[in-house]
């Protein structure tokens, strides 16, 4: 059987369910637009730990655990946790992995991570190699900060173009067994290049790699961007996504009502984010709160979730280097069976 | 129109964006700039004839010097109160200019980096801001002396 659709989609037969998810964010993202619906808000951004770097780990585990627990099941029943973050050497996600006790994966494609776990996690549900798959991801705004850019406490501006990464981590647990919306398809993304070289703006950076997939994404499954109810990039900020929109635009492909981004809407104007949210923790936390729920409710039943990342470092960019960037592409449909409760 | 067809597409890309960012509104960041840098330099000759009136003793060169290290002093302060880059954020180059955004660059790391440790942490890492701004001050400052002695 063949379970690839043109050059880079993916299909899960089985479809994956996911069956239980939880987000967990921190206080600046809990004044934000989606207070309502994440699972927890941190009251300290250290979360009681002694060090920022500690208190990613704890969010990552806390989210982990809390997803787990959701879904009734216990930690080793766990086949498989994939997950990710921004540290150099993924140092969060993997000292996460150590709790558990359980067989881990640890993936990078900076903040389009989220959805690279779930296209790797539905893979191996799908193919019946493991039966409840964990990806997590997230980040924090004060080790993202010290490790790409200035010391907290320094008083520098940033430019208007910028964007604030998300203090947060999102869980997802994907079954075949249990009720929960479906993961259908999947487009992996080529790194796209298109010469950027200023890292305060990852969203024009990041901006044509997520033309790219979402364009093979509609071409390989002859789809238009009507079809879905959501399409939701991860974290071009509102440059990168009025980018994006010019782009299609000019591809012949018309994003309208149905398109927003994750680093666009999570904070509101009062927050001086400038562009918006960006990092792992963005999409993650804004999936496994605001889209999930919105599609128990009904409001979503085919969303389109394309996680985008900037693939640089320090070095590469103090060496002049330009930036790449990456889109991953999930398709979620809605589990019928859930009552509909629009609002 | 015919000199765009010639150039590559990321020559395009990167001409499209330089258009469509954001431009920081230069006229408010100068008055607010202005008005903060200004009011540290007050507080400055505020606290020189201070020393002044308090220490009649004290020459002009002298009190000159404890002025700065006063406000050298306040401005790390309020850098490890996590006030300064509150400052910083609506001063721009009025609380960057000053002596005390020096003091504020050298603080702010060593407090940043006190958790890798005294040596690898907080001494390596106290410069990395500022570092730059002294080599280069000492350069320059060395080429000038050598100019000054010939000429």
């Amino acid at each position: 059987m063949n379970n690839k659709l043109g050059d880079q989609t993916i299909i899960f037969n089985n479809k994956p369910r996911i069956i239980s998810n939880y987000s967990i964010v921190g206080e600046k993202e809990g004044n934000g637009n989606f207070k309502d619906y994440f699972h927890y808000i941190l009251k300290d951004d250290l979360f009681g730990e002694k060090s920022f770097e500690h208190a990613e780990q704890k969010m990552l585990q806390f989210a982990i655990e809390h997803s787990i627990k959701n879904a009734n099941l216990k930690i080793n029943e766990i086949d498989l946790i994939i997950g990710g973050d921004l540290l150099n050497q993924i140092i969060s996600a993997s000292f996460t992995a150590r709790h558990f006790d359980r067989p881990f994966l640890g993936v990078y494609g900076a903040c389009s991570t989220m959805a690279e776990s779930l296209a790797i996690g539905s893979a191996f549900v799908n193919g019946g190699y493991f039966n409840n798959v964990v990806c997590a991801t997230g980040t924090h705004f004060s080790t993202a900060e010290r490790q790409y850019r200035f010391p907290l406490e320094l008083g520098n501006q940033r430019p208007p173009t910028s964007q604030w990464t998300v203090t947060g981590a999102g869980s997802s647990v994907l079954s075949l067994n249990g009720t929960g919306h479906k993961i259908t398809k999947a487009t992996l993304g080529k790194v796209t290049d298109y010469g950027i070289k200023d890292v305060n703006n990852m969203g024009a950076a990041m901006a044509p790699a997520a033309m790219s997939t979402l364009i093979s994404h509609f071409q390989d499954t002859k789809t238009t961007p009507d079809d879905y109810d959501l399409i939701l990039t991860g974290d071009l900020g509102k440059l990168g996504s009025e980018i994006l929109m010019d782009l299609m635009e000019h591809n012949g492909y018309k994003l309208g009502k149905n398109y927003n981004d994750c680093g666009q809407m999570m904070f509101n104007n009062n927050q001086k984010t400038f562009q918006g949210g960006s990092g792992c923790g963005c999409s993650a936390t804004v999936l496994n709160s605001y889209v999930l729920k919105k599609m128990d409710e009904g409001v979503f039943k085919n969303v389109l979730f394309a996680a985008t990342g900037a693939l640089l470092s320090t070095l590469s960019s103090q060496q002049g280097d330009t930036v790449p960037g990456i889109c991953h592409a999930v398709v979620i449909e809605r589990d019928e069976s859930k009552k509909e409760n629009k609002k | 129109m015919k000199k765009e067809k010639h150039l590559s597409r990321n020559e395009q890309y990167n001409i499209y964006v330089e258009a469509k960012i954001p431009k920081t509104k230069s006229f408010p960041s100068l008055i607010y700039s202005f008005l903060v840098g200004g009011v540290i330099c007050m507080i400055g000759q505020g606290i020189n004839d201070g020393l002044m009136a308090i220490f009649p003793t004290m020459g002009q060169e002298e009190a000159n010097s404890w002025m700065l290290i006063i406000l050298i002093f306040i401005a790390s302060l309020l850098t490890g109160l996590g006030w300064y880059d509150r400052i910083g954020v609506f001063a721009g180059a009025g609380s960057i200019v000053p002596i005390t955004g020096f003091s504020n660059s050298i603080t702010s790391p060593a407090v940043e980096f006190k958790k890798e440790g005294i040596i690898f942490g907080l001494c390596v890492k106290m410069f990395s801001v500022a570092g730059p701004v002294i080599v280069c001050g000492l350069v320059i400052s060395f080429i000038t002396g050598i100019i000054y002695l010939f000429f």
